[in-house]
C-alpha cells in the first residue's frame, strides 16, 4: 500500500536523491526557459517586428 | 520516526530516482544524433531556396530531439538485450538509472513536442516526415525488424538516411531527385558500416538472439555483401555530381573517399574467417564514419561556398 508510507513528513531522501533531483529540475527549468526564448523569437521572425509595435 | 527508509519505500513499490540529467542525454544515442545533426544541416544547407537562419536552426532543433526520441524509445524497448551485450550493458536502463516507463515517457514527449514544434515554426510537410521517421525507426525497425531478419539494418538505415531529407524538406516543404541522392548515400552506407561491426560482435549479437547477418548466413555472405554495398556506396557517392547537383571537385573527391571505402571492404573480404583480432572490419568499420562525415562535409563546403560568392 503506497498510502502507508506517506507520512505527514513526506519521504527522506537521501542525499544522492536529492543532488540529481535538484539536477534535473534545472535542466527542465533551462529547457522550458529555452522553449520560451525559442517560441518568442520564432513569433517575432514569422510576424515580423511590427507585432511588437501594435497600439495597447 | 515518522518517515521510512529508502529500502522499505522500495519494498513497497515506489522509486525514487537517482537519474541525472545526463542519463536522460544518454539515453537520445548523443553518437547517432550527431550524426543525424550533421546530415541534416547539410540537406538543409544544399537545398535550393532560402530559410531564416533561426527557422534553419529551429528545423535542425527539431530533427535531432525526433532522432533523440527514436533512440530513447529503442532503449526502452530493447532494455532487455541491452543487458546481455558488452556494447550496450552499460545504458542507463540497463544498469538501473532509469526504468523502461520513464524512458518511454521521455521518448514520446520528445517525439510529439519535436513534431508539433517543426510543424508550427517550420512546416507541416517536414513535420509530417520527421513523425514517419520516428515512428519507422521506433516501431517498423526496433519493434519489428531488428529481431526478425538479417536484412534488419538494410531495410531500418532507411531511418538513418532520411534526415537530409527532412532538412531539405524543411526549406522546401517537398521532396526532389536530389535528396533522394543524399538519402541514397547514407541508406546504402548503413549495411556494410554495422556488418563490419557485427563481424567483431557476433558473439553479442548471438547471445541477445538479434539475428545479424554474419551470425544468420556465415561470415562468407556478409563479407560478399559489405564489398557489394560498399561499391553501391561509392557510386552512389557520385551521383550528386552526375545529376549535376554537385561540382566535379566533389565528383572527385567523392570518387576517391568511393574508392578507399571499397578498398577497405576488400581487405574485410579477404580477412580468413573466424579471424581472431579483425582488424581489417574494425579499420573498416572506424573509416567508413570518415567517409560518410567527408562526402557530406564536401558537398556542405561546396554549398556555403557558392552561397558566399552569389552574395
Amino acid at each position: 500500500m503506497k498510502n502507508e508510507i506517506m507520512h505527514e513528513e513526506g519521504i527522506v531522501l537521501t542525499d544522492a536523491q536529492k543532488k540529481s533531483q535538484r539536477a534535473r529540475n534545472i535542466a527542465i527549468g533551462l529547457v522550458l526557459g529555452g522553449l520560451v526564448v525559442l517560441f518568442y523569437v520564432a513569433t517575432v521572425i514569422k510576424f515580423g517586428p511590427a507585432i511588437l509595435e501594435r497600439a495597447m | 520516526m515518522a518517515t521510512l527508509e529508502n529500502e522499505a519505500i522500495a519494498a513497497h513499490g515506489v522509486r525514487i530516482s537517482n537519474a541525472t540529467p545526463s542519463d536522460y542525454f544518454a539515453l537520445l544515442k548523443p553518437r547517432v544524433m550527431s550524426l543525424v545533426v550533421f546530415t541534416a544541416l547539410v540537406g538543409l544547407v544544399v537545398s535550393p531556396g532560402d530559410i531564416n537562419p533561426f527557422i534553419g536552426f529551429v528545423a535542425i532543433l527539431c530533427i535531432t530531439v525526433g532522432a533523440g526520441a527514436s533512440g530513447a524509445l529503442n532503449m526502452w524497448y530493447d532494455a532487455d538485450i541491452d543487458k546481455i551485450m558488452s556494447r550496450t550493458s552499460r545504458r542507463p536502463i540497463p544498469a538501473g538509472r532509469i526504468t523502461r516507463n520513464e524512458a518511454l515517457g521521455f521518448g514520446i514527449t520528445l517525439s510529439f513536442m519535436s513534431v508539433m514544434v517543426m510543424g508550427i515554426l517550420v512546416n507541416w510537410f517536414s513535420a509530417a516526415f520527421l513523425a514517419f521517421t520516428i515512428l519507422y525507426y521506433a516501431i517498423f525497425y526496433t519493434m519489428w525488424l531488428k529481431r526478425s531478419t538479417p536484412q534488419n539494418i538494410v531495410i531500418g538505415g532507411a531511418a538513418g538516411a532520411f534526415p537530409p531529407m527532412i532538412g531539405w524538406a524543411a526549406v522546401t516543404g517537398n521532396i526532389s531527385i536530389e535528396s533522394i541522392a543524399l538519402f541514397a548515400i547514407i541508406f546504402l552506407w548503413t549495411p556494410p558500416h554495422f556488418w563490419a561491426l557485427a563481424l567483431y560482435k557476433k558473439g553479442d549479437y548471438g547471445a541477445a538472439g538479434i539475428p545479424m547477418m554474419p551470425n544468420i548466413k556465415g561470415e562468407r555472405v556478409t563479407k560478399n555483401l559489405i564489398l557489394g554495398y560498399a561499391i553501391l556506396t561509392a557510386i552512389a557517392g557520385v551521383v550528386p555530381w552526375a545529376i549535376g547537383f554537385a561540382s566535379i571537385g566533389y565528383g572527385v573527391v567523392a570518387g576517391l573517399l568511393g574508392a578507399v571505402f571499397i578498398k577497405y571492404s576488400y581487405d574485410v573480404w579477404m580477412m580468413p574467417s573466424n579471424s581472431e583480432t579483425n582488424v581489417p572490419a574494425k579499420k573498416m568499420f572506424g573509416f567508413s564514419i570518415l567517409y560518410l562525415f567527408l562526402v557530406f562535409s564536401a558537398l556542405l563546403v561546396e554549398a556555403i561556398i557558392a552561397r558566399v560568392v552569389a552574395l
